[in-house]
Protein backbone atom coordinates (compact mmCIF):
# COMPACT_ATOMS: atom_id res chain seq x y z
CA UNK A 1 0.00 0.00 0.00
CA UNK A 2 1.25 3.49 -0.73
CA UNK A 3 0.02 6.75 0.59
CA UNK A 4 -2.16 8.05 -2.18
CA UNK A 5 -1.62 11.53 -3.44
CA UNK A 6 -4.66 13.69 -2.90
CA UNK A 7 -5.12 17.32 -3.63
CA UNK A 8 -6.23 17.93 -0.03
CA UNK A 9 -4.02 18.73 2.91
CA UNK A 10 -2.62 15.93 5.08
CA UNK A 11 -0.80 16.07 8.40
CA UNK A 12 2.47 14.17 8.49
CA UNK A 13 1.13 12.20 11.48
CA UNK A 14 -1.64 10.86 9.23
CA UNK A 15 0.87 9.69 6.63
CA UNK A 16 2.83 8.08 9.47
CA UNK A 17 -0.22 6.13 10.62
CA UNK A 18 -0.97 4.88 7.13
CA UNK A 19 2.60 3.90 6.39
CA UNK A 20 2.98 2.12 9.71
CA UNK A 21 -0.17 0.11 9.05
CA UNK A 22 1.16 -0.85 5.61
CA UNK A 23 4.53 -1.88 7.06
CA UNK A 24 2.75 -4.04 9.61
CA UNK A 25 1.44 -6.21 6.80
CA UNK A 26 4.82 -6.46 5.15
CA UNK A 27 6.89 -7.23 8.24
CA UNK A 28 6.05 -9.43 11.18
CA UNK A 29 8.89 -8.03 13.30
CA UNK A 30 7.31 -4.61 13.68
CA UNK A 31 5.85 -3.81 17.11
CA UNK A 32 4.12 -0.55 17.99
CA UNK A 33 3.83 1.12 21.39
CA UNK A 34 1.76 4.15 22.29
CA UNK A 35 0.99 6.06 25.48
CA UNK A 36 -2.76 6.76 25.44
CA UNK A 37 -2.61 8.87 22.30
CA UNK A 38 -3.06 6.29 19.56
CA UNK A 39 -5.97 8.18 18.03
CA UNK A 40 -3.90 11.35 17.82
CA UNK A 41 -0.56 9.86 16.79
CA UNK A 42 -2.43 7.61 14.31
CA UNK A 43 -0.83 4.41 15.55
CA UNK A 44 -4.48 3.33 15.96
CA UNK A 45 -4.36 2.43 12.25
CA UNK A 46 -1.78 -0.24 13.03
CA UNK A 47 -3.56 -1.35 16.18
CA UNK A 48 -6.77 -2.00 14.26
CA UNK A 49 -5.02 -4.33 11.81
CA UNK A 50 -2.43 -5.95 14.08
CA UNK A 51 -3.74 -5.80 17.66
CA UNK A 52 -1.34 -8.55 18.75
CA UNK A 53 1.64 -6.40 17.86
CA UNK A 54 0.33 -3.20 19.43
CA UNK A 55 0.64 -2.30 23.10
CA UNK A 56 -1.00 0.68 24.74
CA UNK A 57 1.28 1.51 27.67
CA UNK A 58 -1.05 4.09 29.19
CA UNK A 59 0.03 7.61 30.14
CA UNK A 60 3.52 6.35 31.02
CA UNK A 61 6.04 7.60 28.49
CA UNK A 62 9.19 6.80 30.48
CA UNK A 63 8.07 3.22 30.91
CA UNK A 64 7.09 3.05 27.25
CA UNK A 65 10.59 4.03 26.11
CA UNK A 66 12.26 1.58 28.48
CA UNK A 67 9.92 -1.17 27.33
CA UNK A 68 10.66 -0.33 23.70
CA UNK A 69 14.34 -0.89 24.38
CA UNK A 70 13.68 -4.27 25.96
CA UNK A 71 11.45 -5.36 23.09
CA UNK A 72 14.08 -4.30 20.58
CA UNK A 73 16.75 -6.29 22.42
CA UNK A 74 14.80 -9.46 21.60
CA UNK A 75 15.09 -8.84 17.86
CA UNK A 76 12.00 -6.75 17.17
CA UNK A 77 11.73 -3.47 15.29
CA UNK A 78 9.90 -1.10 17.61
CA UNK A 79 7.98 2.08 16.83
CA UNK A 80 7.14 4.10 19.94
CA UNK A 81 4.82 7.07 19.70
CA UNK A 82 3.37 9.84 21.79
CA UNK A 83 3.26 13.58 21.44
CA UNK A 84 6.83 14.66 20.77
CA UNK A 85 6.81 16.66 24.03
CA UNK A 86 6.34 13.55 26.10
CA UNK A 87 8.11 10.88 24.00
CA UNK A 88 11.38 12.79 23.93
CA UNK A 89 10.78 15.47 26.55
CA UNK A 90 9.46 13.53 29.51
CA UNK A 91 11.39 10.37 28.65
CA UNK A 92 14.66 12.02 27.62
CA UNK A 93 16.81 10.21 30.10
CA UNK A 94 15.34 6.82 29.20
CA UNK A 95 15.92 7.67 25.54
CA UNK A 96 19.54 8.47 26.28
CA UNK A 97 20.35 5.49 28.50
CA UNK A 98 18.17 2.76 26.98
CA UNK A 99 17.82 3.70 23.30
CA UNK A 100 20.85 5.74 22.24
CA UNK A 101 23.53 4.15 24.44
CA UNK A 102 22.65 0.50 23.68
CA UNK A 103 21.88 1.43 20.03
CA UNK A 104 18.40 -0.07 20.36
CA UNK A 105 16.36 -0.64 17.22
CA UNK A 106 13.64 1.79 18.29
CA UNK A 107 12.03 4.45 16.15
CA UNK A 108 10.62 7.24 18.29
CA UNK A 109 7.90 8.94 16.27
CA UNK A 110 6.81 12.09 18.07
CA UNK A 111 3.72 13.82 16.75
CA UNK A 112 2.26 17.26 17.57
CA UNK A 113 5.76 18.73 17.48
CA UNK A 114 6.58 22.40 17.23
CA UNK A 115 4.45 25.50 17.41
CA UNK A 116 1.87 24.15 14.94
CA UNK A 117 0.32 21.97 17.64
CA UNK A 118 -1.42 25.29 18.19
CA UNK A 119 -4.19 25.79 20.72
CA UNK A 120 -2.86 23.40 23.39
CA UNK A 121 -0.24 26.05 24.13
CA UNK A 122 3.29 26.18 25.52
CA UNK A 123 3.13 22.99 27.58
CA UNK A 124 2.52 20.96 24.43
CA UNK A 125 4.69 22.87 21.92
CA UNK A 126 7.98 20.97 21.68
CA UNK A 127 10.55 23.49 20.58
CA UNK A 128 13.65 21.74 21.87
CA UNK A 129 13.38 18.19 20.51
CA UNK A 130 15.68 18.56 17.51
CA UNK A 131 18.37 19.94 19.80
CA UNK A 132 18.14 17.29 22.50
CA UNK A 133 17.84 14.39 20.07
CA UNK A 134 20.62 15.40 17.72
CA UNK A 135 23.20 15.69 20.50
CA UNK A 136 22.69 12.05 21.45
CA UNK A 137 25.30 9.70 19.98
CA UNK A 138 23.73 7.00 17.75
CA UNK A 139 20.46 8.92 17.42
CA UNK A 140 19.31 10.00 13.96
CA UNK A 141 16.85 12.85 13.46
CA UNK A 142 14.38 13.30 10.61
CA UNK A 143 11.72 15.94 9.99
CA UNK A 144 9.59 15.19 6.92
CA UNK A 145 8.00 18.09 5.07
CA UNK A 146 4.85 16.47 3.70
CA UNK A 147 2.95 13.19 3.50
CA UNK A 148 5.03 11.81 0.65
CA UNK A 149 8.28 12.41 2.45
CA UNK A 150 6.85 11.01 5.67
CA UNK A 151 6.08 7.70 4.02
CA UNK A 152 9.61 7.54 2.65
CA UNK A 153 11.18 8.44 5.99
CA UNK A 154 9.15 5.86 7.90
CA UNK A 155 10.07 3.18 5.38
CA UNK A 156 13.72 4.21 5.50
CA UNK A 157 13.99 4.08 9.29
CA UNK A 158 12.14 0.76 9.41
CA UNK A 159 14.69 -0.65 6.94
CA UNK A 160 17.70 0.78 8.75
CA UNK A 161 18.54 -0.79 12.14
CA UNK A 162 19.22 1.45 15.12
CA UNK A 163 17.68 4.44 16.88
CA UNK A 164 15.85 7.18 15.05
CA UNK A 165 13.67 10.13 16.01
CA UNK A 166 11.03 11.25 13.52
CA UNK A 167 9.39 14.62 14.20
CA UNK A 168 5.79 14.81 12.98
CA UNK A 169 3.10 17.47 12.92
CA UNK A 170 -0.50 17.74 13.98
CA UNK A 171 -1.46 20.41 11.47
CA UNK A 172 -2.68 19.52 8.01
CA UNK A 173 -0.35 20.81 5.33
CA UNK A 174 -0.25 20.64 1.51
CA UNK A 175 1.40 17.71 -0.24
CA UNK A 176 3.79 19.63 -2.40
CA UNK A 177 6.84 17.45 -3.02
CA UNK A 178 6.96 16.08 -6.58
CA UNK A 179 6.02 12.55 -7.68
CA UNK A 180 9.64 11.61 -8.31
CA UNK A 181 10.81 12.90 -4.93
CA UNK A 182 13.33 10.65 -3.28
CA UNK A 183 14.32 10.84 0.40
CA UNK A 184 17.61 9.31 1.45
CA UNK A 185 19.05 9.17 4.95
CA UNK A 186 21.91 11.67 5.15
CA UNK A 187 20.97 13.57 1.99
CA UNK A 188 19.62 17.08 1.61
CA UNK A 189 17.19 17.54 -1.27
CA UNK A 190 17.74 20.68 -3.28
CA UNK A 191 14.20 21.64 -4.22
CA UNK A 192 15.18 24.67 -6.25
CA UNK A 193 18.53 25.81 -7.51
CA UNK A 194 19.67 29.36 -6.95
CA UNK A 195 22.83 31.42 -6.93
CA UNK A 196 22.27 34.44 -4.68
CA UNK A 197 21.29 32.94 -1.35
CA UNK A 198 20.44 29.59 0.23
CA UNK A 199 17.35 28.97 2.32
CA UNK A 200 17.49 25.78 4.39
CA UNK A 201 14.17 24.66 5.84
CA UNK A 202 12.80 21.59 7.57
CA UNK A 203 9.35 20.09 8.11
CA UNK A 204 6.46 22.54 8.01
CA UNK A 205 8.69 25.46 7.01
CA UNK A 206 9.83 23.98 3.69
CA UNK A 207 6.74 25.08 1.79
CA UNK A 208 7.11 28.57 3.23
CA UNK A 209 10.73 28.65 2.05
CA UNK A 210 9.53 27.85 -1.47
CA UNK A 211 7.00 30.67 -1.28
CA UNK A 212 9.76 33.00 -0.04
CA UNK A 213 11.87 31.98 -3.04
CA UNK A 214 9.02 33.06 -5.32
CA UNK A 215 8.84 36.43 -3.59
CA UNK A 216 12.59 36.86 -3.89
CA UNK A 217 12.53 35.85 -7.55
CA UNK A 218 10.14 38.70 -8.26
CA UNK A 219 12.86 41.01 -6.91
CA UNK A 220 15.46 39.40 -9.15
CA UNK A 221 17.05 37.31 -6.39
CA UNK A 222 17.57 33.63 -7.03
CA UNK A 223 17.32 31.54 -3.88
CA UNK A 224 18.43 27.95 -3.53
CA UNK A 225 16.01 25.92 -1.44
CA UNK A 226 17.28 23.03 0.65
CA UNK A 227 14.96 20.57 2.34
CA UNK A 228 16.89 19.45 5.41
CA UNK A 229 14.78 16.48 6.44
CA UNK A 230 17.79 14.45 7.51
CA UNK A 231 19.10 16.70 10.28
CA UNK A 232 21.29 13.93 11.57
CA UNK A 233 23.16 12.53 9.71
CA UNK A 234 23.61 15.89 8.01
CA UNK A 235 24.63 16.27 4.37
CA UNK A 236 27.84 18.29 4.80
CA UNK A 237 28.71 18.19 1.11
CA UNK A 238 25.51 19.84 -0.08
CA UNK A 239 25.71 22.47 2.66
CA UNK A 240 29.34 23.37 1.96
CA UNK A 241 28.58 23.60 -1.74
CA UNK A 242 25.63 25.91 -1.04
CA UNK A 243 27.72 28.07 1.27
CA UNK A 244 30.48 28.40 -1.31
CA UNK A 245 28.20 28.99 -4.27
CA UNK A 246 25.64 31.34 -2.74
CA UNK A 247 27.65 32.93 0.06
CA UNK A 248 24.72 33.42 2.46
CA UNK A 249 22.29 31.09 4.22
CA UNK A 250 18.96 31.60 5.95
CA UNK A 251 17.59 28.71 8.01
CA UNK A 252 14.02 28.34 9.28
CA UNK A 253 12.31 25.87 11.60
CA UNK A 254 9.53 25.75 14.18
CA UNK A 255 12.02 25.11 16.97
CA UNK A 256 14.25 27.13 19.27
CA UNK A 257 16.94 28.95 17.32
CA UNK A 258 19.41 27.46 19.76
CA UNK A 259 20.39 23.92 18.96
CA UNK A 260 18.03 23.17 16.10
CA UNK A 261 18.51 22.53 12.40
CA UNK A 262 19.85 26.06 11.92
CA UNK A 263 22.49 25.47 14.55
CA UNK A 264 23.46 22.18 12.89
CA UNK A 265 23.83 23.99 9.57
CA UNK A 266 25.82 26.81 11.17
CA UNK A 267 28.17 24.31 12.80
CA UNK A 268 29.00 22.74 9.44
CA UNK A 269 29.34 26.05 7.66
CA UNK A 270 31.55 27.52 10.38
CA UNK A 271 33.94 24.59 10.15
CA UNK A 272 34.08 24.15 6.40
CA UNK A 273 33.04 27.21 4.42
CA UNK A 274 32.31 30.19 6.63
CA UNK A 275 29.55 32.42 5.30
CA UNK A 276 26.87 34.44 7.06
CA UNK A 277 24.03 32.33 8.44
CA UNK A 278 20.77 33.85 9.67
CA UNK A 279 18.70 31.46 11.78
CA UNK A 280 14.93 31.87 12.02
CA UNK A 281 13.11 30.05 14.80
CA UNK A 282 11.76 30.65 18.27
CA UNK A 283 13.96 33.27 19.85
CA UNK A 284 14.62 31.80 23.29
CA UNK A 285 10.99 31.90 24.37
CA UNK A 286 8.04 29.58 24.81
CA UNK A 287 5.04 29.57 22.52
CA UNK A 288 1.41 30.22 23.37
CA UNK A 289 -2.09 29.22 22.32
CA UNK A 290 -3.41 30.09 18.87
CA UNK A 291 -4.03 28.27 15.63
CA UNK A 292 -0.98 26.63 14.09
CA UNK A 293 -1.13 28.83 11.02
CA UNK A 294 -1.49 32.03 13.05
CA UNK A 295 1.41 31.10 15.29
CA UNK A 296 3.70 30.39 12.33
CA UNK A 297 2.99 33.93 11.09
CA UNK A 298 3.15 35.43 14.57
CA UNK A 299 6.59 34.01 15.29
CA UNK A 300 7.98 34.89 11.86
CA UNK A 301 8.32 31.43 10.34
CA UNK A 302 6.43 31.96 7.08
CA UNK A 303 7.33 33.39 3.67
CA UNK A 304 7.29 37.14 4.48
CA UNK A 305 9.70 36.73 7.40
CA UNK A 306 11.92 34.35 5.44
CA UNK A 307 12.21 36.58 2.40
CA UNK A 308 12.67 39.57 4.71
CA UNK A 309 15.57 37.87 6.46
CA UNK A 310 17.10 36.97 3.09
CA UNK A 311 16.87 40.55 1.86
CA UNK A 312 18.40 41.86 5.06
CA UNK A 313 21.23 39.36 4.88
CA UNK A 314 21.92 40.43 1.30
CA UNK A 315 22.04 44.06 2.41
CA UNK A 316 18.80 45.18 0.76
CA UNK A 317 17.08 47.79 2.87
CA UNK A 318 13.50 46.74 3.56
CA UNK B 1 -19.87 26.70 58.31
CA UNK B 2 -22.23 24.64 56.22
CA UNK B 3 -22.67 25.94 52.69
CA UNK B 4 -26.06 26.37 51.05
CA UNK B 5 -26.05 23.28 48.85
CA UNK B 6 -28.97 24.49 46.76
CA UNK B 7 -27.03 27.62 45.94
CA UNK B 8 -23.91 25.57 45.19
CA UNK B 9 -25.88 23.42 42.76
CA UNK B 10 -27.02 26.53 40.90
CA UNK B 11 -23.44 27.78 40.72
CA UNK B 12 -22.23 24.41 39.43
CA UNK B 13 -24.91 24.38 36.78
CA UNK B 14 -23.99 27.85 35.56
CA UNK B 15 -20.31 26.97 35.55
CA UNK B 16 -21.11 23.99 33.33
CA UNK B 17 -22.82 26.39 30.95
CA UNK B 18 -19.73 28.62 30.85
CA UNK B 19 -17.47 25.62 30.24
CA UNK B 20 -19.57 24.54 27.28
CA UNK B 21 -19.85 28.04 25.83
CA UNK B 22 -16.14 28.71 26.04
CA UNK B 23 -15.24 25.37 24.50
CA UNK B 24 -17.69 25.79 21.63
CA UNK B 25 -16.12 29.16 20.84
CA UNK B 26 -12.58 27.80 21.22
CA UNK B 27 -13.22 24.88 18.88
CA UNK B 28 -10.77 22.68 20.79
CA UNK B 29 -10.30 21.63 24.40
CA UNK B 30 -11.60 19.18 26.97
CA UNK B 31 -15.25 19.18 28.08
CA UNK B 32 -15.44 15.67 29.55
CA UNK B 33 -13.29 16.04 32.64
CA UNK B 34 -14.24 19.70 33.06
CA UNK B 35 -17.94 18.85 33.45
CA UNK B 36 -17.10 15.76 35.50
CA UNK B 37 -15.16 17.69 38.15
CA UNK B 38 -17.47 20.73 38.27
CA UNK B 39 -19.29 19.63 41.43
CA UNK B 40 -16.06 18.79 43.27
CA UNK B 41 -14.33 22.05 42.39
CA UNK B 42 -17.47 24.11 43.02
CA UNK B 43 -17.64 22.67 46.54
CA UNK B 44 -13.95 23.41 47.09
CA UNK B 45 -14.02 26.97 45.72
CA UNK B 46 -17.51 28.12 46.70
CA UNK B 47 -18.06 25.95 49.79
CA UNK B 48 -15.68 27.95 51.96
CA UNK B 49 -12.73 25.57 51.86
CA UNK B 50 -10.09 27.55 49.99
CA UNK B 51 -8.41 30.45 51.74
CA UNK B 52 -7.68 32.76 48.80
CA UNK B 53 -8.08 36.43 47.90
CA UNK B 54 -9.03 37.13 44.28
CA UNK B 55 -8.06 40.79 44.81
CA UNK B 56 -4.59 39.64 45.79
CA UNK B 57 -3.93 36.52 43.69
CA UNK B 58 -0.29 36.21 44.75
CA UNK B 59 -0.92 36.64 48.50
CA UNK B 60 1.85 34.50 49.94
CA UNK B 61 -0.25 32.81 52.63
CA UNK B 62 -3.10 31.78 50.32
CA UNK B 63 -4.06 28.16 49.91
CA UNK B 64 -2.70 26.82 46.66
CA UNK B 65 -4.66 25.05 43.96
CA UNK B 66 -2.76 23.00 41.39
CA UNK B 67 -4.64 21.48 38.48
CA UNK B 68 -2.31 18.61 37.69
CA UNK B 69 -4.68 17.21 35.07
CA UNK B 70 -4.29 20.59 33.40
CA UNK B 71 -6.36 19.73 30.34
CA UNK B 72 -9.57 20.29 32.32
CA UNK B 73 -8.69 23.97 32.87
CA UNK B 74 -11.95 25.23 31.31
CA UNK B 75 -13.68 24.52 34.61
CA UNK B 76 -10.86 26.25 36.52
CA UNK B 77 -11.12 29.31 34.27
CA UNK B 78 -14.90 29.44 34.66
CA UNK B 79 -14.45 29.31 38.45
CA UNK B 80 -11.72 31.97 38.48
CA UNK B 81 -13.92 34.30 36.43
CA UNK B 82 -16.84 33.78 38.81
CA UNK B 83 -14.50 34.45 41.72
CA UNK B 84 -13.63 37.78 40.02
CA UNK B 85 -10.00 37.06 39.25
CA UNK B 86 -10.78 38.42 35.77
CA UNK B 87 -13.87 39.47 33.77
CA UNK B 88 -16.15 36.70 32.55
CA UNK B 89 -15.84 38.02 28.98
CA UNK B 90 -12.27 36.71 28.87
CA UNK B 91 -13.68 33.18 28.93
CA UNK B 92 -14.82 33.62 25.34
CA UNK B 93 -11.21 34.08 24.17
CA UNK B 94 -10.00 30.69 25.41
CA UNK B 95 -7.17 29.21 23.33
CA UNK B 96 -7.08 32.09 20.89
CA UNK B 97 -3.90 33.97 20.00
CA UNK B 98 -3.32 36.73 22.53
CA UNK B 99 -5.79 35.33 25.08
CA UNK B 100 -5.13 35.34 28.80
CA UNK B 101 -6.55 31.82 28.86
CA UNK B 102 -4.13 29.28 27.48
CA UNK B 103 -4.91 25.74 26.36
CA UNK B 104 -3.30 24.51 29.57
CA UNK B 105 -2.88 26.49 32.82
CA UNK B 106 -0.07 29.03 32.76
CA UNK B 107 0.30 31.66 35.48
CA UNK B 108 2.16 34.01 33.19
CA UNK B 109 -1.17 34.56 31.46
CA UNK B 110 -3.89 33.87 34.01
CA UNK B 111 -4.52 35.39 37.44
CA UNK B 112 -5.40 32.79 40.03
CA UNK B 113 -3.42 29.97 38.43
CA UNK B 114 -0.76 28.74 40.84
CA UNK B 115 1.11 26.24 38.68
CA UNK B 116 1.91 25.71 34.99
CA UNK B 117 0.56 22.29 34.11
CA UNK B 118 -0.42 20.26 31.06
CA UNK B 119 2.18 17.53 31.13
CA UNK B 120 0.55 14.83 33.25
CA UNK B 121 2.42 13.69 36.34
CA UNK B 122 4.24 16.93 37.03
CA UNK B 123 1.71 19.05 38.89
CA UNK B 124 1.26 16.74 41.84
CA UNK B 125 4.99 16.96 42.58
CA UNK B 126 4.86 20.74 42.47
CA UNK B 127 1.87 20.63 44.81
CA UNK B 128 3.89 18.47 47.19
CA UNK B 129 6.71 21.00 47.08
CA UNK B 130 4.31 23.86 47.83
CA UNK B 131 2.95 21.98 50.82
CA UNK B 132 6.47 21.24 52.08
CA UNK B 133 7.37 24.90 51.48
CA UNK B 134 4.54 26.00 53.75
CA UNK B 135 5.75 23.77 56.55
CA UNK B 136 9.42 24.69 56.06
CA UNK B 137 8.47 28.34 56.61
CA UNK B 138 6.05 27.76 59.46
CA UNK B 139 3.10 28.86 57.34
CA UNK B 140 -0.24 27.15 57.64
CA UNK B 141 -1.65 27.29 54.15
CA UNK B 142 -2.95 24.14 52.54
CA UNK B 143 -2.40 22.80 49.04
CA UNK B 144 -5.15 21.21 46.96
CA UNK B 145 -4.40 19.46 43.72
CA UNK B 146 -6.67 18.05 41.05
CA UNK B 147 -5.46 14.79 39.54
CA UNK B 148 -7.04 11.99 37.54
CA UNK B 149 -7.11 8.28 36.93
CA UNK B 150 -5.31 8.65 33.60
CA UNK B 151 -2.63 10.78 35.23
CA UNK B 152 -2.13 8.05 37.83
CA UNK B 153 -0.48 5.93 35.14
CA UNK B 154 2.53 8.23 35.30
CA UNK B 155 5.29 6.80 37.49
CA UNK B 156 6.02 10.26 38.87
CA UNK B 157 2.64 10.26 40.64
CA UNK B 158 3.76 7.29 42.71
CA UNK B 159 7.13 8.84 43.44
CA UNK B 160 5.17 11.84 44.77
CA UNK B 161 2.91 9.52 46.77
CA UNK B 162 5.88 7.84 48.49
CA UNK B 163 7.58 11.12 49.26
CA UNK B 164 4.46 12.85 50.59
CA UNK B 165 3.73 9.99 52.96
CA UNK B 166 7.33 9.60 54.07
CA UNK B 167 7.61 13.29 54.88
CA UNK B 168 4.16 13.26 56.55
CA UNK B 169 2.94 16.16 54.42
CA UNK B 170 -0.52 16.58 55.92
CA UNK B 171 -1.34 19.95 54.40
CA UNK B 172 -1.69 18.36 50.95
CA UNK B 173 -5.05 17.13 49.63
CA UNK B 174 -5.45 15.47 46.24
CA UNK B 175 -8.83 15.44 44.51
CA UNK B 176 -8.80 12.61 42.01
CA UNK B 177 -11.14 12.55 39.04
CA UNK B 178 -11.97 8.84 38.90
CA UNK B 179 -14.17 8.73 35.82
CA UNK B 180 -12.74 5.51 34.41
CA UNK B 181 -11.91 7.23 31.13
CA UNK B 182 -8.79 8.51 29.39
CA UNK B 183 -8.00 9.52 25.80
CA UNK B 184 -7.84 6.10 24.16
CA UNK B 185 -10.98 4.79 25.89
CA UNK B 186 -12.06 3.29 29.19
CA UNK B 187 -9.19 3.11 31.63
CA UNK B 188 -9.86 -0.55 32.40
CA UNK B 189 -9.22 -1.34 28.70
CA UNK B 190 -6.28 1.00 28.05
CA UNK B 191 -4.35 0.15 31.20
CA UNK B 192 -6.27 -1.08 34.18
CA UNK B 193 -5.69 0.92 37.34
CA UNK B 194 -7.18 -1.40 39.91
CA UNK B 195 -8.21 0.14 43.23
CA UNK B 196 -6.46 3.50 43.23
CA UNK B 197 -7.67 4.37 46.72
CA UNK B 198 -6.25 1.13 48.12
CA UNK B 199 -2.94 1.81 46.40
CA UNK B 200 -2.66 5.23 48.00
CA UNK B 201 -3.67 3.75 51.34
CA UNK B 202 -0.86 1.23 51.08
CA UNK B 203 1.49 4.15 50.46
CA UNK B 204 0.44 5.61 53.80
CA UNK B 205 -2.18 8.16 52.73
CA UNK B 206 -5.46 9.14 54.35
CA UNK B 207 -7.96 8.02 51.71
CA UNK B 208 -11.66 8.77 51.26
CA UNK B 209 -13.91 7.87 48.37
CA UNK B 210 -16.97 9.95 47.46
CA UNK B 211 -19.64 10.32 44.84
CA UNK B 212 -18.12 13.21 42.90
CA UNK B 213 -21.55 14.69 42.26
CA UNK B 214 -22.78 14.64 45.88
CA UNK B 215 -21.73 18.06 47.10
CA UNK B 216 -22.60 17.37 50.71
CA UNK B 217 -20.39 14.29 50.67
CA UNK B 218 -17.59 16.21 49.00
CA UNK B 219 -17.91 18.99 51.57
CA UNK B 220 -17.70 16.49 54.42
CA UNK B 221 -14.73 14.73 52.88
CA UNK B 222 -12.89 18.05 52.52
CA UNK B 223 -13.54 18.74 56.21
CA UNK B 224 -12.34 15.26 57.18
CA UNK B 225 -9.19 15.70 55.12
CA UNK B 226 -8.29 18.84 57.04
CA UNK B 227 -8.40 16.87 60.28
CA UNK B 228 -6.04 14.13 59.09
CA UNK B 229 -2.80 14.51 60.99
CA UNK B 230 0.58 13.22 59.83
CA UNK B 231 -0.72 11.96 56.49
CA UNK B 232 -1.34 13.46 53.06
CA UNK B 233 -4.93 12.98 51.93
CA UNK B 234 -6.58 11.66 48.82
CA UNK B 235 -10.24 12.03 47.98
CA UNK B 236 -11.17 9.65 45.19
CA UNK B 237 -14.05 11.37 43.41
CA UNK B 238 -16.17 8.93 41.47
CA UNK B 239 -17.42 11.07 38.65
CA UNK B 240 -19.21 10.76 35.34
CA UNK B 241 -17.27 12.23 32.42
CA UNK B 242 -19.41 14.92 30.78
CA UNK B 243 -21.79 15.09 33.76
CA UNK B 244 -24.94 17.10 33.09
CA UNK B 245 -25.06 16.70 29.33
CA UNK B 246 -26.80 13.47 28.39
CA UNK B 247 -25.02 12.87 25.12
CA UNK B 248 -21.60 13.44 26.65
CA UNK B 249 -21.97 11.42 29.83
CA UNK B 250 -19.53 8.52 30.11
CA UNK B 251 -18.60 8.78 26.42
CA UNK B 252 -14.78 8.63 26.00
CA UNK B 253 -15.14 10.51 22.71
CA UNK B 254 -15.97 13.67 24.70
CA UNK B 255 -12.62 13.67 26.52
CA UNK B 256 -11.21 16.24 24.13
CA UNK B 257 -13.76 17.17 21.48
CA UNK B 258 -15.80 20.36 21.63
CA UNK B 259 -19.52 20.80 20.96
CA UNK B 260 -20.65 22.50 17.79
CA UNK B 261 -23.30 25.21 17.91
CA UNK B 262 -26.21 22.81 17.75
CA UNK B 263 -24.77 20.52 20.42
CA UNK B 264 -24.10 23.53 22.61
CA UNK B 265 -27.72 24.60 22.30
CA UNK B 266 -28.92 21.13 23.20
CA UNK B 267 -26.56 20.96 26.15
CA UNK B 268 -27.60 24.36 27.50
CA UNK B 269 -31.24 23.32 27.08
CA UNK B 270 -30.62 20.27 29.22
CA UNK B 271 -28.99 22.44 31.88
CA UNK B 272 -31.93 24.83 31.76
CA UNK B 273 -29.68 27.68 30.64
CA UNK B 274 -29.84 29.83 27.56
C1 LIG C 1 2.73 13.49 30.10
C2 LIG C 1 1.53 13.55 29.26
N1 LIG C 1 1.26 12.55 28.41
C3 LIG C 1 0.19 12.61 27.61
C4 LIG C 1 -0.65 13.68 27.66
C5 LIG C 1 -1.84 13.77 26.73
N2 LIG C 1 -3.07 13.58 27.49
C6 LIG C 1 -3.86 14.61 27.85
S1 LIG C 1 -5.19 14.15 28.74
C7 LIG C 1 -4.75 12.50 28.65
C8 LIG C 1 -5.59 11.46 29.30
C9 LIG C 1 -5.46 11.53 30.75
O1 LIG C 1 -6.45 10.78 31.39
P1 LIG C 1 -7.54 11.49 32.32
O2 LIG C 1 -6.95 12.67 32.97
O3 LIG C 1 -8.13 10.46 33.17
O4 LIG C 1 -8.54 12.00 31.20
P2 LIG C 1 -10.09 12.44 31.36
O5 LIG C 1 -10.68 11.68 32.49
O6 LIG C 1 -10.10 13.92 31.59
O7 LIG C 1 -10.74 12.09 30.05
C10 LIG C 1 -3.57 12.37 27.92
C11 LIG C 1 -2.91 11.09 27.63
C12 LIG C 1 -0.34 14.72 28.56
N3 LIG C 1 -1.09 15.83 28.65
N4 LIG C 1 0.74 14.62 29.35
MG1 LIG D 1 -10.11 10.02 33.59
Amino acid sequence: MTVTQTSGEVATREAYGKTLAALGGERQDIIVLDADLSGSTKTANFKKLYPDRFFNMGVSECNMIGTASGLASTGLTVFASSFSMFAVGKAFEQVRQEIALPVANVKICGTHAGITVGEDGASHQTLEDIAIMRVLPNMRVFVPADARETEQVIRAVAASPGPAYVRLSRMKTPQFLPDDYNFEIGKINTLRDGADITIAATGTTVMHALAAADALASKGISARILNVCSIKPLDTETLVKAARETGAIVTVEEHQRAGGMGSAVAEVVAEHAACPVRRLGMNDRFGESGSGGQLMDHFGLTAPAISGAALELLGHAS
Amino acid sequence: MTPDFQELAIVANELRGDVLRMLQLAGSGHPGGSLGMTDVFTTLWFGGHLKVDPQNPTWEDRDRFVLSNGHICPILYAILARQDYFPREELWTLRKLGSSLQGHPDFHFTKGVDCCTGSLGNGVSVALGMAMGARAQGKNFRVYAGTSDGESQEGQVWEMASAAAHHKVDNLTLLMDRNGIQIDGFTKDVMDQGDLGAKYKSFGWHVQEVDGHDMMAIHQALNEAKKASGKPQLIVCNTVLGKGVSFMENEPGWHGVTPDEEQLKKALDELGLD
